[in-house]
């Protein structure tokens, strides 16, 4: 019988060479006369250890990590095939401390399964949240993701259940779900990592979210930075039409649904949810005035669901689960788990999927065995590039998003970006504002000209030109950014820029150009 | 990475097989680059006139998003992610390396804001495909490795 040796398809994996590993194994497969089955899997999120390779021996599947295209020939030699030891053999997978050690409940079957085979993915609950959903009915669908106290995973923490309550009760013949895949913020890629690995799972999200507030048609506003998720997603999309999945009368239920893909052009406010809906409808990414809420006048001015990949995704767990099971995890009004991604200068990085209330110390220095350079951590960012520059004093604050609005900070999307003590925060600030220059949309002015100005006096900052008569100008402008600008961008470019004010003021001493 | 020449009977084509539909603007202009590298004011003419909308609101389109290019690139588009994650892992020596080494040649050189490959920085795009843990050496190889493909 043929051997099945999983190696994935997925961005990091392939970025690092999995694609010649897959390769490699079917050539040398078949110079060895051994027949394989060869799965292009999702990735577990270990990505510190991509690209990982598994074989299934005695229905256990043992895995090798960071396996380069050269190593294949060595592995068949060391009998890998049948679990052979092997410098890059790791063991079992489902032994790797690093994976079971997580509270892997949305992220569960990445990895696990086959993301574009339908049977695999019936195999492992897929569809079953849907059908229960069904069998609830609509109200109960709403009540069951209030109870769970499920919030937007895409940053702004809004609750989920509310949100789609008010797209229920709203007037209107046509509804949209229009789910938000523009993983914009640095240091994050869960969407992805979901996307590419369980795309079906992102689909029956949408599906229940559709079925909740009687909506017909989804949107999936997809980042073009993710040719490959692109790729897998649209591959997904069809797979599950050709199986009756999406279109119309889904497996007899009475619900029509169906999901249209857009990729996104390279600009970061589209992450903006109305920026989103602008470019949706084919517009420039220009962020709208609020009210009226997307849920009240969204997309093509319908009724509109606008939620993240995860959040959406999380939802079928919810139904598998229960909201009581899902809201009796996580801490406070942070419920569940969030997937939260290391990345930066960290020597584990990957995506660790835990309940709420879990300290960044805990992640940095447990999961992610602290800096890849081996120095000592200076700056933590976590939420993006709208979030707070944390030192390494505060990393024992709790993952929860009370706790961090408490410090000035936010959890965002999870995403935790180290540096090492070779940083330069000044820098960094600058940078903040420069990003913001950059991608602002130009709608409202303390965004626009703002930025500008903040690059300005930051450079004076950095160069010794009246740095305490700088540094007023600079807080005074942060505040006018943060109260006047009509959207996050603008409004917590601030964020960043304070944080390195207030922890690491002496870096502008020390930036490049500094003359003081 | 191949591209022809703009052509008004496909580029006919491809706003036909999006229904000609305006609001799939966007998705039409990925089309276009992915067929004829840029968005020339030949095509921004064309747009107009086969969705019904004003130049200007095609320009608009055009010139908004980071992926639209409006000049022909070079034969090769090199994308150095210049976002913090990259930026922690020494993303801006590497950019620096990268404009040394690719000054004179045929080649597109511009950062991008984060391609989502932050457990593997500092991370590359090259010609649409992501490369990750992308030391100085490493790039070179990348580089040389497109020069035997052609």
């Amino acid at each position: 019988m043929a051997t099945r040796v999983y190696v994935p398809r997925e961005t990091a994996a392939v970025s690092v060479g999995a694609d010649d590993v897959a390769i490699a194994i079917a050539r040398c497969a078949k110079e060895n006369s051994e027949s394989i089955e060869l799965v292009r899997n999702g990735s577990w999120g270990a990505t510190w250890l991509e690209p990982l390779v598994e074989v299934l021996v005695d229905d256990k599947r043992i895995a090798y990590g960071n396996v380069a295209a050269g190593d294949v020939p060595a592995l068949f030699d060391a009998g890998f095939l049948r679990g052979g030891e092997n410098k890059n053999r790791l063991g079992a997978i489902n032994e790797i401390p690093y994976l079971i050690n997580q509270d892997r409940w949305t992220f569960w079957r990445c990895g696990l399964v086959e993301p574009l085979n339908i049977d695999d993915f019936r195999a492992h609950q897929g569809f079953k949240a849907f059908e229960k959903a069904v069998g609830m009915g609509a109200e109960a669908v709403i009540e069951a993701v209030k109870t769970s106290g499920l919030r937007g995973r895409g940053g702004a923490g809004f609750p989920a259940g509310i949100k789609w309550q008010t797209v229920a009760d709203a007037e209107g013949e046509q509804k949209y779900i229009a789910c938000n895949a523009d993983e914009g913020d640095s240091g994050t890629f869960s969407d992805r990592i979901l996307m590419e690995g369980d795309p079906l799972g992102l689909i029956e999200g949408m599906m229940i979210s559709g079925f909740a507030v009687g909506a017909t048609r989804g949107y999936i506003y997809l980042r073009s930075e993710y040719p490959l998720t692109h790729s897998i997603l649209s591959r997904a999309i069809d797979t599950a039409r050709d199986a009756g999945w999406l279109g119309e009368n889904i497996q007899d239920s009475g619900f029509d649904f169906d999901i249209e893909l857009h990729l996104g052009a390279g600009s970061y406010v589209c992450g903006e949810e109305t920026a989103m809906l602008e470019s949706l409808e084919g517009k420039q990414g220009i962020v709208r005035y609020k009210p009226p809420l997307p849920a009240h006048e969204g997309l093509f001015g319908a009724p509109t669901v606008v939620n993240n990949v995860v959040t959406l995704a999380s939802v079928a767990n919810i139904m598998n689960l229960g909201g009581e099971k899902y809201a009796s995890f996580g801490v406070d009004r942070s419920k569940g788990t969030l997937a939260f991604q290391l990345a930066g200068n960290i020597k584990r990085g990957g995506l660790v999927e835990k309940g709420f209330g879990i300290t960044l110390r805990e992640l940095i220095e447990d999961w992610g065995g602290g800096t890849a350079s081996g120095r000592p951590v200076k700056a933590v960012q976590v939420g993006g590039p709208l979030g707070a520059y944390l030192p390494a004093e505060q990393l024992d604050t709790p993952l929860d998003y009370e706790a961090f609005i408490e410090i000035g900070a936010m959890v965002g999307h999870g995403g935790i970006v180290v540096f090492d003590d070779t940083a330069n925060m000044a820098q960094q600030a600058r940078f903040a504002m420069e990003f913001c220059a950059i991608e602002s949309c130009g709608k409202c002015t303390p965004c626009r000209i703002g930025s500008t100005r903040g690059v300005e006096v930051i450079d004076r900052m950095i160069a010794g030109t009246e740095r305490a008569a700088n540094y007023d100008l600079l807080v005074e402008l942060c505040d006018t950014m943060e109260g006047a600008s009509l959207c996050a961008m603008g409004g917590m470019t601030p964020f960043p820029v304070r944080s390195v004010l207030k922890y690491f003021a002496e870096d502008f001493a020390s930036a490049v150009g500094a003359d003081e | 990475m191949t591209h022809e020449p703009y052509d008004k009977k496909t580029a006919s084509d491809i706003v036909t097989s999006f229904g000609a539909r305006p609001e799939m603007l966007v998705q039409i202009l990925h089309a276009f680059v992915d067929r004829f590298a840029w968005i020339s004011e030949d095509a921004i003419r064309q747009l107009a006139a086969e969705l019904n909308l004003s130049r200007a609101e095609v320009h608009g389109v055009v010139s908004y998003y980071h992926d639209f290019r409006t000049e022909a690139p070079g034969k090769h588009i090199v994308k150095i992610c210049a976002a913090e994650a990259c930026q922690a892992m020494g993303s801006r020596k590497l950019s620096a390396h990268a404009t040394a080494e690719l000054d004179g040649e045929d080649v597109t050189l511009e950062p991008v804001y984060c391609l989502g490959n932050c457990a593997c920085s500092p991370a590359i795009m090259v010609d649409g495909k992501t490369y990750g843990r992308v030391s100085n050496e490493r790039f070179d190889e990348i580089m040389a490795s497109l020069g035997e493909s052609g």
